[in-house]
Parts: structure tokens; C-alpha cells; sequence
């Protein structure tokens, strides 16, 4: 019933779907090798043989595409996976111990949220070096105050519950309790902001691509794409749009994704 | 929830316009148009583009391109250069070479004056050369001078530099500007020189104003009444404005861009004097190895290279030298290494390498021209078994890592051309203190440590192209090309010289009706 009403879910399960389709896709077929140059072909329309046209090097922009959904899901999975598991630990401590772990170990987290994210991962990325891994490694680490926060909220809240008593009682041993019993529980809002986080991943990707901090050419990268385009604007736009369009359309997925896991699993409606 | 999904559907609808919006330009060729002979006209402003913020105004200080390039108009040496880059007396009236070539006269030109209306006098001259030259200080502001011994004046009119040893480069190094003595304090913030232009005013990260000087000493020139430099450093930006009419002057368009410009501006194009190359760290393995620098050579397809990243406007290299310097350059060696995959692999299974190997290009990022050579180039290493993966550096970082740390395999970067070829060639001479490519060839020292000895023209010409050779002989680098630049004009201006080395001159533009 209220799947039915929920217009979001669809939609975003839907481009998730054609883009993880793509991804997967590309793993075994593209149309075209997408690093290969034919100097000859460059700076075509979108026609039948290079169905999105081709870049100032002659490479298949479709194949490029594709082959950057890898990218985008690869750094996104891991970024997300990072932060996810760096946040869990963190607001399960913080949220179930409370006291002063919670204190020093949120105050940390603030201090971490008051840096601009872009700028943080910049810092990162110049001591550390540029390379995908630590391009995965840099968003990562910026987006698990987010996660930290949601999660301890949660094991505030569930840890005074009259299962989690029970448990104790028992004799179940902290680990045990916050893990196995109320992990469960925060999930699903962490679900939700996983999703999200999957769309701030993408973008912050094709951001540090587009600075040239991020995946080294010419391995195709969204972001890289949209840089290498904008100088052609005005000779061959459709180069600019179909990067453009892929990130668009990949950050309004997930963040409908997330709205329509929140929505289904709103009881309050 | 409706809402929401409203906002990001208007939000995908106007990406959409905004990309596709713009392409409405003419694609139908409109290059370089001669304009119809006009009548020239005395006077009007013009304003030229210009990317980088003055580093300094003190030109014995500024060191950037950037800034010479404009101060150019301002200051004169005693000798400066013209379009094709030869050297004609500016402040000097004539100049004398002694028979050992160790003892130079130069005579003032009669009458010169500073722009704050003082006549230049021999003081000036000697200041200025022994400021620059660090005689007195012992700390030279510009290199080049090592090897003067000493100034002397002779009478109010005569200046005699004596060297120490010949120095077949002394008389490039002195297009060095001369400054007046009475100025000394306020070269930075007043500038005063015996150029075309006097300078106005600096506003930093906006412009710089110079305006005719009246009293220069060649009659007829400049022809227009004010010039600004415009300070903008985003070229989409200039661009923007340089099409809805603001700016007058737009130097160094890319290539690719000319035909956006459509027919209503004027373009020149030629070659700048640069030397794009693929640099390999000479001592660092595999490329100590004089078998790899060749398959490099042969693998790579300088062609397509040009072809694919210049759109065709770039003159082929094959060595360390630019076509534009016509009297020296050695022709013939820009096809020694046509390409030959076969050539290269047999070369590279000779060196041991018969499986390829795996290397690292390092390029500085702010130059998408280099970073789209080095995706080509991968792209052609490929064919040969090597892996080379591209690593952009940021600037500074390049400068300090691959520049004066020399610890990289591969970059690619561009020398700028100067006036005399021994400062171009120096560069790889085995103690020079920016050889970065590690080059080593106690054959090309001897070359060019006697070059500079040579005071007879016609020889040193022939050493400096068999200095060239010997670099193409050990392939020290993978050279590429000389990329022309596009200067484009409104269709009213016209008189622009273009000059082998990087500056501006203002002093030959003028408009038409």
C-alpha cells in the first residue's frame, strides 16, 4: 500500500538499476575500446556507429561512460563502505558508552564537520598523494563524521529499551549488545544515509577528477571527462553532456533512492 | 514529496539547456582573413589580454615571462631586439666589437631621454649595468655576466665593457633595461624608462596602463595613445569578454578555438619558439640506457601528436631547436626518428626489455596541452609494450620534484626560446646547474663550451647545429613540436609583430578606418 504512493523509490530504483546495469555491462562489453584514439573520427555528432559522438582524441564517449561507472561505483562503494564501518564504530562507542567517550569522541566529530569537506579531502590528497585509492580513502574519511552522528543518535535512543536491558541481564557482554541488538535497529536509517552518502561519493569524485586530484587520465573518469570537455564547449556540446548527464542523473538516483527508503519505512504515515 | 522531485526534475531540465544552449556557433571555416588595406589612423586605446599578475615592475627583478612581456614596451637595453630577432642599438646610437672580441664600445645616442624627461646619461648606464650585473654588490640580479670584467666610461658618450674571456652571448644579455640612477628606490612603484610607452598606473590582479611617450627617440612610432594590459586569468572568461568587444587583443588563442571567433576578428599565427619535448630522466633506469631513449623516439608518433593535440599548428621538432631561429637551426632532424614500432621493439629487446616495462609520466596539471600530448604518447607506448602511467603534479610541486630535485622518469614541458641559441643549448651541458634531463656528453660540453668562445659567426653557427645533432644522435628527449599561437585582433587593429621570444610590442599597432 504504501509502495504504491511512493513515486521516489521507483524512480530512483529505476536509474540505479540502468546505471548499475551499465556498470555491469561494461565489465564485459564496450561498444569500442574507450582509451583507443582515431585522431580521424574526432569531435563527431552522436550517430548510430558512436551513439553519445566522439572527444577531441576520437574516443567513443559511450564506451568512456561506461567504463566510468566503474570508477564512480567503485570509489563510491568503497568511500561509502569507509565511512560507513569508520562511523559505526565510532557513534556505537560514543552512543552506547556515553559519559566522557561521548563527550571527547563527538566534539572530535564537530571538529571534523567544521572543515569544509572539499578542502579537507584536498589536504588529504596533497600530503598523501594523488591515486584512486586515496581519492576512496580521502572521501571516506570526510563523510564518516555524517555517519557517526546518525549512528549514535540511534544507540542513545535503543539502548535504553527493554530488550536491550534484557540482554544485559542475561549477561550479554557490551560488543554483544551493541552489535548483534541494536545494530540492527540504526540500520535502517544508516541505509538511508548510505545512499545519500553514495550520491556525495560520486560527486565528490567528479569533483577531485575534474582538478585533476582524482583518477589520473586517461583512465575515463566522469569528472575527468567534464574537465577535458568544457574546453569545447562551443565545438562539440554533446561531449560536455554526456558526463554531465550521467552525474546528474547518478547523484538525483541515489538521493531518491534514500528519500524512498525513508518514506517506505516511515510508520508514522 | 512532489515537490522535491519537481525541484530536481527543473534542476536536470536546466543542465540540459545550459549544455546544449550554448551551441548555436558557426562551424564553417572563417580562419585568418587578410583585412582589406585601410587607411591607418594616429591614436585611439587598446586593451590586451593578458593571463598572469606582474610578478615585479622592476625589470632587472622580474623574472616571470609574463611580466617581460609587457615591460617590454617600457624599458630598452642598449641594444634591443626586433621581430626576427636580431639586435639593433636602442639606447646605445652604435657599437663596436673589438678584433678579440673582448672589448666593447658603445656610444649614447644622442639626445635620449628618460620618460620623467632627463636625459639618459653615461652614469645611468653604468648604474644600471653594474646593478644588474652585481659588479659592486657581488650578488648579479640577472645571470648572464659572469664573465665581464669591468665598465669604464670614457667621455659623456662612451661606454666600454671589458670581459674577462670571450662571451659570443654578452650582447643578447644586454637588451637589459637602463634605468635612471635618480630613480634608485622607486623602481618597483614608479617605473621610468626610454621605452615607446611610459607607465600610468598598476592596479594588481586588474591592469597595468602605459601610454605613448612623445619624445621617443624613433620618429613615428607608437601610434596608438594608451594601452592596457588587462589582467584576467580565466582564458573562458577573456574570452567571453574578448568576443562582446572589450578586449582589443587577445594573444595566444588556442588553436582549436580560432574558428569559434568567427569572421569578425582578425588572426595571426606562428611559431613561438618553444620547444615541446618529452623529457627522460637520462641517469634513472631504464632510459640511462641510450637503446630505450631511441625506441622512445622511434615509438612515439610526433605526427599524430601534433595532429591530435595542436589540431595541426605546431612545427615538428627534432631537436632542441625551433625552426623560427632560422640561422641556427639544424633542418633535416625531425625525421630521423619516423616512426617504426618494429625499430623500437628490437631496440628495446636489444636493452633487455623485450616485454616492455612500466613507467611514470609526470605532468604539471595546469597545462592541459602537456596532459593531452601524454595521453596520446600512452596511448602509443602501448603499442610497443610500455606502460606508462600519466601522474599530474601541481605546479609547484613539478618545479621542485621534477625541476630542481630531478627525480622523475618522464614529463613533458615546454622551453621557452630565447634570443641566443648557447642559452637554449646550455640547458645540457653536463654542470649545468638546470639540467634536468641529466644529459651527459662530455663531446656536446666541448661543443658548446667552445661555441661560446667562437667569435667567428659563421663557425659558431656550425657547432651550435652540431650541438643539435649530437642531442638527436643520444635521442636525450623525445622532442615534439614548436606549437604556433594565434594572436586575434579586432578587425580595426592591425601592425602586429609577432617576435621569437615572449614579449608584446605594442609600439607597431595601430588602427584603421
Amino acid at each position: 500500500m504504501k509502495l504504491k504512493k511512493n513515486l521516489a523509490l521507483y524512480i530512483g530504483v529505476g536509474i540505479v538499476a540502468i546505471l548499475l546495469f551499465l556498470m555491469i555491462i561494461s565489465l564485459f562489453y564496450t561498444p569500442y575500446d574507450a582509451n583507443k584514439m582515431v585522431i580521424a573520427e574526432r569531435f563527431q555528432a552522436p550517430s548510430i556507429k558512436h551513439w553519445l559522438g566522439t572527444d577531441n582524441f576520437g574516443r567513443d564517449i559511450l564506451s568512456r561512460i561506461m567504463e566510468g561507472s566503474q570508477t564512480a561505483f567503485y570509489v563510491g562503494t568503497v568511500s561509502v563502505l569507509i565511512a560507513l564501518i569508520g562511523g559505526i564504530i565510532i557513534g556505537a562507542l560514543a552512543g552506547y558508552m556515553g559519559g566522557w567517550v561521548d563527550e571527547v569522541v563527538m566534539r572530535i566529530i564537530d571538529a571534523l564537520m567544521a572543515f569544509p569537506s572539499i578542502l579537507l579531502a584536498l589536504v588529504f590528497i596533497a600530503v598523501f598523494g594523488v591515486s584512486t585509492q586515496n581519492t576512496m580513502l580521502a572521501i571516506g574519511i570526510r563523510s564518516i563524521p555524517t555517519f557517526a552522528r546518525i549512528a549514535r543518535s540511534g544507540f542513545i535512543q535503543y539502548k535504553e529499551f527493554e530488550f536491550v536491558k534484557a540482554a544485559k541481564a542475561i549477561g550479554a557482554g557490551p560488543f554483544r549488545i551493541m552489535f548483534i541488538h541494536i545494530l540492527p535497529n540504526v540500520m535502517s536509517s544508516l541505509i538511508i544515509a548510505a545512499s545519500m552518502g553514495f550520491a556525495t561519493a560520486v560527486l565528490a569524485e567528479a569533483g577531485l577528477s575534474y582538478l585533476g586530484l582524482g583518477v589520473q587520465p586517461p583512465h575515463p573518469s566522469w569528472g575527468r571527462m567534464l574537465n577535458e570537455a568544457q574546453g569545447y564547449l562551443m565545438k562539440a556540446p554533446w561531449y560536455t553532456f554526456a558526463p554531465g548527464t550521467v552525474i546528474t542523473m547518478s547523484v538525483l538516483g541515489f538521493n531518491l533512492l534514500g528519500d524512498g527508503i525513508r518514506d517506505m519505512c516511515d510508520t508514522r504515515k | 514529496m512532489k515537490n522535491k522531485i519537481f525541484i530536481y526534475c527543473m534542476i536536470a531540465c536546466m543542465s540540459l539547456m545550459i549544455a546544449t544552449g550554448c551551441s548555436s556557433s558557426d562551424p564553417s571555416e572563417s580562419k585568418s582573413q587578410e583585412t582589406v588595406e585601410k587607411t591607418p589612423v594616429e591614436g585611439g586605446n587598446v586593451v590586451m589580454m593578458i593571463e598572469q599578475d606582474m610578478d615585479s615592475l622592476d625589470p632587472h627583478i622580474a623574472a616571470s615571462a609574463g611580466t617581460k612581456e609587457v615591460v617590454f614596451n617600457i624599458f630598452e637595453g642598449l641594444v634591443k631586439p626586433d621581430e626576427k630577432g636580431e639586435l639593433y642599438p636602442a639606447v646605445a646610437e652604435r657599437y663596436e666589437i673589438s678584433d678579440d672580441g673582448r672589448t666593447y664600445t658603445f656610444t649614447l645616442r644622442k639626445g635620449i631621454k628618460f620618460h620623467n624627461g632627463d636625459a639618459v646619461t653615461v652614469e645611468d648606464i653604468t648604474y644600471s649595468l653594474d646593478r644588474v650585473m652585481g659588479l659592486t654588490t657581488g650578488k648579479p640580479l640577472q645571470s648572464g655576466f659572469e664573465k665581464v670584467e669591468k665598465i669604464e666610461t670614457a667621455d659623456d658618450k662612451t661606454i666600454i665593457i671589458k670581459l674577462k674571456e670571450l662571451d659570443a652571448s654578452l650582447l643578447t644579455n644586454l637588451t637589459v633595461a637602463i634605468l635612471p640612477k635618480k630613480n634608485e628606490g622607486h623602481f618597483k612603484d614608479q617605473p621610468i624608462g626610454t621605452g615607446p610607452f611610459e607607465f600610468v598606473s598598476y592596479a594588481p590582479e586588474q591592469n597595468i596602463i602605459i601610454k605613448k611617450y612623445k619624445d621617443y627617440w624613433k620618429k613615428g612610432i607608437p601610434h596608438v595613445d594608451e594601452v592596457e594590459f588587462r589582467i584576467i586569468p580565466d582564458r573562458e572568461a577573456a574570452l567571453l569578454s574578448f568576443r562582446a568587444g572589450e578586449i582589443d587583443i587577445f594573444p595566444r588563442l588556442p588553436n582549436d578555438r580560432v574558428e569559434e571567433l568567427g569572421g569578425q576578428f582578425t588572426t595571426v599565427n606562428g611559431e613561438q619558439n618553444m620547444v615541446q619535448l618529452m623529457a627522460m630522466n637520462n641517469k634513472r633506469k631504464p632510459f640511462d640506457d641510450i637503446r630505450v631513449r631511441k625506441a622512445m623516439n622511434y615509438a612515439v608518433d610526433v605526427d599524430e601528436v601534433i595532429n591530435a593535440v595542436a589540431f595541426g599548428y605546431g612545427a615538428k621538432l627534432g631537436s632542441n631547436m625551433s625552426p623560427v631561429m632560422a640561422k641556427y637551426h639544424q633542418e633535416g632532424l625531425e625525421s630521423v626518428y619516423d616512426v617504426n614500432i618494429e625499430k623500437a621493439k628490437g631496440l628495446l629487446k636489444e636493452a633487455g626489455y623485450e616485454n616492455g616495462f612500466k613507467t611514470k609520466i609526470a605532468i604539471p596539471s595546469n597545462y592541459p596541452f602537456h596532459v593531452d600530448t601524454g595521453q596520446v604518447i600512452v596511448e602509443q607506448l602501448k603499442k610497443v609494450g610500455i606502460d606508462a602511467q600519466i601522474e599530474l603534479v601541481e605546479w609547484g610541486v613539478w618545479l621542485e620534484r621534477v625541476y630542481n630535485n630531478r627525480d622523475y622518469d618522464m614529463t613533458i614541458l615546454s622551453l621557452t626560446g630565447k634570443l641566443d641559441p648557447y642559452n637554449i643549448l646550455v640547458r645540457y651541458q653536463s654542470d649545468y646547474s638546470k639540467n634536468f634531463m641529466n644529459y651527459n656528453n662530455k663531446e656536446y660540453d666541448e661543443i658548446i663550451k667552445t661555441a661560446i668562445k667562437t667569435n667567428d659567426d659563421k663557425k659558431r653557427v656550425l657547432l651550435y647545429k652540431e650541438a643539435q645533432k649530437k642531442l638527436t644522435e643520444d635521442a636525450a628527449a623525445v622532442y615534439i613540436m614548436d606549437p604556433q599561437f594565434t594572436v586575434a585582433m579586432n578587425k580595426n587593429i592591425s601592425g602586429y609583430k609577432m617576435y621569437p621570444i615572449y614579449i608584446q610590442d605594442m609600439s607597431s599597432i595601430y588602427y584603421t578606418k
